[in-house]
């Protein structure tokens, strides 16, 4: 009765086998939002880490995905069921914040371990880091320092800000004048889930600023470009993988064109295991994968490779195997911190038409082996 | 920066331009519970049905205008089917059951539209015609929300005749004031319900299709333009299409200028951060407030329909 | 007199089936069984408040959830000032059930008289929409409220403690909460049964008759609303241990549109109404959730069923119509 998803019968073609093909299954549980407005992540997260359980092969991983419908409450009771009925040893797939942080104590608590392929709050990766858990993307504040740090390098000197009134908002605006050098022209923090922009941009217009900085996630970030290009208001924007992703370019169409930002990863990232990913998910699932279907099948294939190297019932081994992070990540070079966050190259990337699909392309790097700056609140080594 | 006279022009205008989609909305609800006394809470799934039909529209001709009309006809469309199934069997039951019905053809129609469309939100954008600014002489603004505006005011216009001047209008009120008599006069009541229910859809799918252009059409859009429109016609007074006009840009007013000032008072005698931050806050609020006021002095809204 | 009896049965056979489910869960080795039943308890409880003015009251408040997310929030309070050693508002914090209880209600209370006292000058929608617009002012502004949280919430490390018990085993907390919703019901059937409750039915069925026999219909809905309040935030606290976090969400609209959906599901006004709804719909989020990601369609689908056919809720469709009143 359970929305299993058992690779033995799907993987037949391709049987390459894994390490420690003759254990049992371990039991992964997926928790991600699978309705309303965050369907569209959680699908490709779901989808990222099917593919790599497909190109794998065997039936290393027993995946049961459910969905948490957004809301804390749902998730934290979908997560008890998993461990304790289900008895899942590793949970992952958790989008925003705030279900993490209800979630992941909760998890920690029970001896299972965690690994987030997306939300990555700052307490979880200081004061509150846990050896079981691990974050295979990165943690929240990372891309809007990269674009700080870029916009301030490259001739941005008065810089507007926005983001909504919520801790990942203003997490953002925090992490963006970390590292931005020149002014900032004016600061507003708009209401989550606010559609109508107007009142924001004509301040904007009105500001001097000679850029626009923006953290406006899923449908928020849509409404806001859309609004943007039908203003007359010609300021050049800078943002991150958060609102340009290509889980949102698609409804975005040209009113994305040109937003320069940032992002660990895009879909022409330069090495042998991005583009046979891109082409796999291309040809499984008919779009192209965004940032997070690419952070969820790197998840997946940390996830193995530990398996591969150890005993999930033996905690501290299995730990150990995937501090190590012995596998072929996407996105290039990959290590952990000590908080178990990653230690990562970040890019900046330009929203650009190729091929008749409105994608990002890689510019350039924007900061090389970026670490957080909550490692250092992390009292493990 | 400094509040000018032209940044306050332009923040006027946007006020007025949301507080007419919202009449939109706020129409449709209005009449439906003022002529059946019916609370309809999948009233916002009916806007996003408008806005899904119409991106899909769009994207299959091509044309933005053929969009819009099948966006507005799916909704009536979908509006009257549900009337027929569903609406139907809770005119005569109370409040309650219908906030349950209502609350479940939410749930239903939000999955469904998943399912059909794809979890990810759809594009949908502005015609040539109306995409770009013009400027106004203090300030440049978008062509397409003055438009927006210009729709809003037309179909005001349209249903201000349509209650006024036909025979379907004096029905309408008629069966505002009482339903029963009407029936009795030899009035087709069911017809006229499914009329009226689908006449409220077709303005909330008009809204979802013009909103939609600018901002994302995806499932769930629905919901928090439900509650501000139960708000305006609160503050309006539930069946009246004047009062829905009222209260929606009272509405759409304070709320964009609340957004625009609220922030900056704060920031006049404390730090800039903290200010942002508690001036959202209050301006997210602000609406509730006003409703909360409006009704502990009118308890029945500011132009109650029934004497 | 059949009727009181057959739903006096059914009462019974809730309330036990509530124990002895978890009670086999302990025994067969399934704790998050245990976990679920005391959710569909403190779930209930919620429901119970509520059903107090919305049930037996003819009130619909489509903002009760707000009591809920603040009793949440005073368990989350104390607990964390508790555990930081920090005073708040000069007091200091708590990390005992029996003091964050009475604060919990004591907070809920003095809220709910505020709204109260403002929206029961309205009727019908008026007030379903006014306590609706309370709830939302008070959610917007616990997300926007850094200090414990916004929208992430605030975790609670550790439950909260009743004395004799380990609260962090599901059997034990799962003991609390069956026992507090038992007691609120015993006193809620008391309630009912007194002159009070008398009052409060006369007030429902026809306010000027009522007036005229010098009952004051504003003052006892008043009351009533302060009570229902109290109980929801109670459950509040409770479900903070629980999940042990409180978060805004709790307050949101749509957890008032689950509550309602609890309320209605087990049998408006009905004593153990609540408890019923909580039970069918957790039931229903777990089933369906674990069967497919369309989950919501057939929940949508069966709430409307109900709605249409089943209009007495459970209870109802088991023990025929509420006894007179």
């Amino acid at each position: 009765m359970r929305l299993r998803t058992t690779l033995a019968a799907s993987a037949a073609a391709l049987t390459l086998g894994t390490g420690a093909a003759w254990a049992d299954p371990v039991t992964v549980g997926l928790i991600t939002t699978l309705s309303g407005g965050g369907a569209g992540i959680g699908t490709d997260i779901r989808d990222g880490f099917q593919l790599a359980l497909t190109m794998a092969g065997g039936d290393a991983i027993h995946l049961v995905v459910e969905d948490d419908g957004q809301r804390p409450e749902q998730a934290v009771q979908i997560a008890d069921r998993m461990i304790q009925s289900e008895r899942a040893d590793i949970l992952t797939g958790i989008i925003f914040s705030n279900l993490a942080m209800a979630v992941v104590p909760s998890v920690v608590a029970q001896d299972v371990f965690y690994v987030s392929p997306n939300a990555g709050p700052s307490p979880l990766a200081g004061a509150g880091c846990n050896p079981l858990y691990f974050n295979a993307a990165w943690q929240n504040d990372m891309l809007h320092e990269a674009s700080g740090a870029y916009a301030g390098a490259n001739g941005m000197v008065n810089t507007f800000i926005l983001a909504p009134n919520y801790p990942a908002g203003t997490d953002a605006l925090t992490g963006f004048k970390r590292r931005y050098t020149g002014t900032v022209a004016g600061e507003i923090y708009t209401q989550l889930g606010q559609t109508d922009y107007a009142a924001e941009i004509a301040q904007i217009r009105a500001s001097g600023a000679d850029s626009v900085f923006i953290f406006l996630p899923g449908g928020m970030g849509i409404s806001f470009m859309r609004q943007y290009a039908q203003s007359g208001v010609d300021i050049p924007v800078i943002s991150t993988a958060f609102t340009v992703g290509q889980d949102n370019l698609p409804a975005m169409g040209d009113a994305a064109l040109n937003v320069i930002n940032s992002g660990q990863w895009a879909p022409d990232t330069d090495n042998d295991a991005n583009r046979a990913f891109v082409t796999a998910f291309r040809a499984a699932y008919g779009r192209t994968p965004s940032i997070y279907a690419s952070q969820s099948y790197d998840t997946a294939n940390l996830i193995l490779s530990a398996i591969a190297a150890a005993d999930v019932e033996d905690r501290d081994a299995f730990r150990a195997a995937l501090r190590a992070a012995d596998f072929t990540s996407v996105r290039g070079d990959f290590a952990f911190g000590n908080n178990q966050h990653p230690i990562q190259d970040v890019y900046m990337r330009q929203v650009v038409m190729a091929d008749g699909e409105i994608t990002n392309r890689t510019l350039g790097l924007a900061i090389e082996d970026y670490q957080d700056v909550f490692a250092a609140q992390c009292t493990m080594e | 920066m400094p509040v000018t006279l032209a940044l306050i022009f332009e923040q006027m205008l946007n006020g007025v331009q949301f507080g007419l989609m919202l009449f939109l909305m706020s129409a449709g609800l209005t009449l439906v519970f003022g002529v059946m006394g019916l609370i309809n809470l999948a009233h916002g799934s009916l806007y996003m049905l408008g806005a899904f039909f119409c991106a899909a529209g769009a994207a299959a001709t091509g044309n933005f205008w053929l969009g819009l009309v099948a966006g507005t006809a799916a909704a009536a469309a979908a509006g009257a089917l549900i009337e027929v199934s569903v609406i139907r069997r809770l005119y005569t039951r109370d409040h309650l059951d219908q906030v349950l019905a209502t609350f479940a053809l939410i749930l239903i129609l939000s999955e469904g539209t998943k399912m059909v469309f794809g979890p990810f939100p759809l594009y949908l954008n502005v015609p040539p015609i109306l995409s770009g600014t013009v400027d106004l002489g203090l300030t440049p603004y978008s062509v397409y929300r003055l438009a927006l505006i210009g729709f809003g005011l037309a179909v005001a216009l349209g249903l201000w005749l349509l209650i006024g001047k036909t025979r379907l209008g004096i029905r309408i009120r008629a069966g505002e004031n009482d339903r029963e008599m009407i029936a009795a006069l030899g009035v087709n009541i069911r017809a006229l319900y499914t009329l009226v229910f689908a006449l409220g859809a077709a303005l909330a799918g008009l809204a979802g299709a013009l909103v939609g252009a600018v901002q994302s059409v995806q499932v769930g859009m629905g919901e928090p333009v439900l509650i501000l429109a139960f708000v305006v016609i609160v503050i309006g007074g539930i069946g009246s299409i004047k009062g829905a006009m009222v209260g929606a840009l009272i509405v759409g007013v304070i709320d964009t200028m609340g957004r625009f000032l609220l922030p900056r008072i704060f920031a006049t005698f404390m730090e800039a951060s903290d200010a942002s931050g508690l001036g959202a806050a209050l301006a997210s609020m602000l609406i509730y407030v006003v409703m909360a006021l409006v009704l502990i002095l009118r308890p029945k809204g500011l132009f109650p329909a029934h004497a | 007199m059949r009727d009181t009896h057959k739903e006096t049965v059914v009462n019974l056979a809730l309330g036990l089936g509530l124990l002895l489910v978890p009670l086999w869960a302990l025994w067969a080795d399934q704790p998050f069984t245990i976990t679920l039943a005391t959710r569909i308890a403190i779930l209930a409880l919620a429901g119970v408040g509520l059903n107090l003015i919305l049930g037996f009251g003819g009130m619909v408040s489509f903002g009760h959830a707000v009591f809920f997310g603040v009793g949440g929030y005073v368990a989350g309070i104390l607990s964390q000032h508790a555990t930081s050693g920090v005073p708040v508002l000069g007091l200091p914090g708590s990390n005992q059930m029996l003091v964050i209880w009475p604060v919990a209600m004591l907070v809920a209370g003095l809220l709910a008289a505020a709204i109260g006292a403002l929206s029961l000058r309205t009727e019908g929608i008026f007030f379903i929409m006014i306590t609706l617009a309370f709830a939302q002012m008070v959610y917007y502004f616990a997300i926007s409220w850094p200090a414990y949280g916004g929208e992430d919430g605030l975790p609670l490390v550790l439950r909260n403690r009743f004395p004799g018990l380990n609260t962090m085993r599901p059997w034990h907390l799962f003991l609390v909460a069956w026992g507090v919703l038992m007691v609120v019901l015993g006193a809620m059937a008391a309630l009912r049964a007194s002159r009070f409750g008398a009052a409060l039915m006369a007030i429902r069925q026809n306010p000027e008759r009522a007036a005229a026999v010098g009952i004051n219909p504003y003052g006892v809905k008043l009351v009533a609303f302060v009570i229902s309040g109290m109980v929801t935030g109670l459950a509040g606290a409770l479900m903070a241990d629980l999940s042990r976090f409180a978060s805004p969400a709790m307050m949101a609209w749509t957890m008032s549109g689950e509550l309602i959906v609890i309320i209605i599901l087990g049998g408006t006004g009905r004593l153990f109404g609540p408890l019923a709804g909580a039970a069918i719909l957790v039931g229903f989020e777990v089933t369906f959730g674990g069967m497919t990601e369309h989950w919501k369609l057939w929940l949508g689908l069966v709430l409307l069923a109900v709605v249409l056919f089943a209009r007495g809720g459970l209870i109802g469709a088991l023990a025929g119509r509420a006894r007179h009143g």
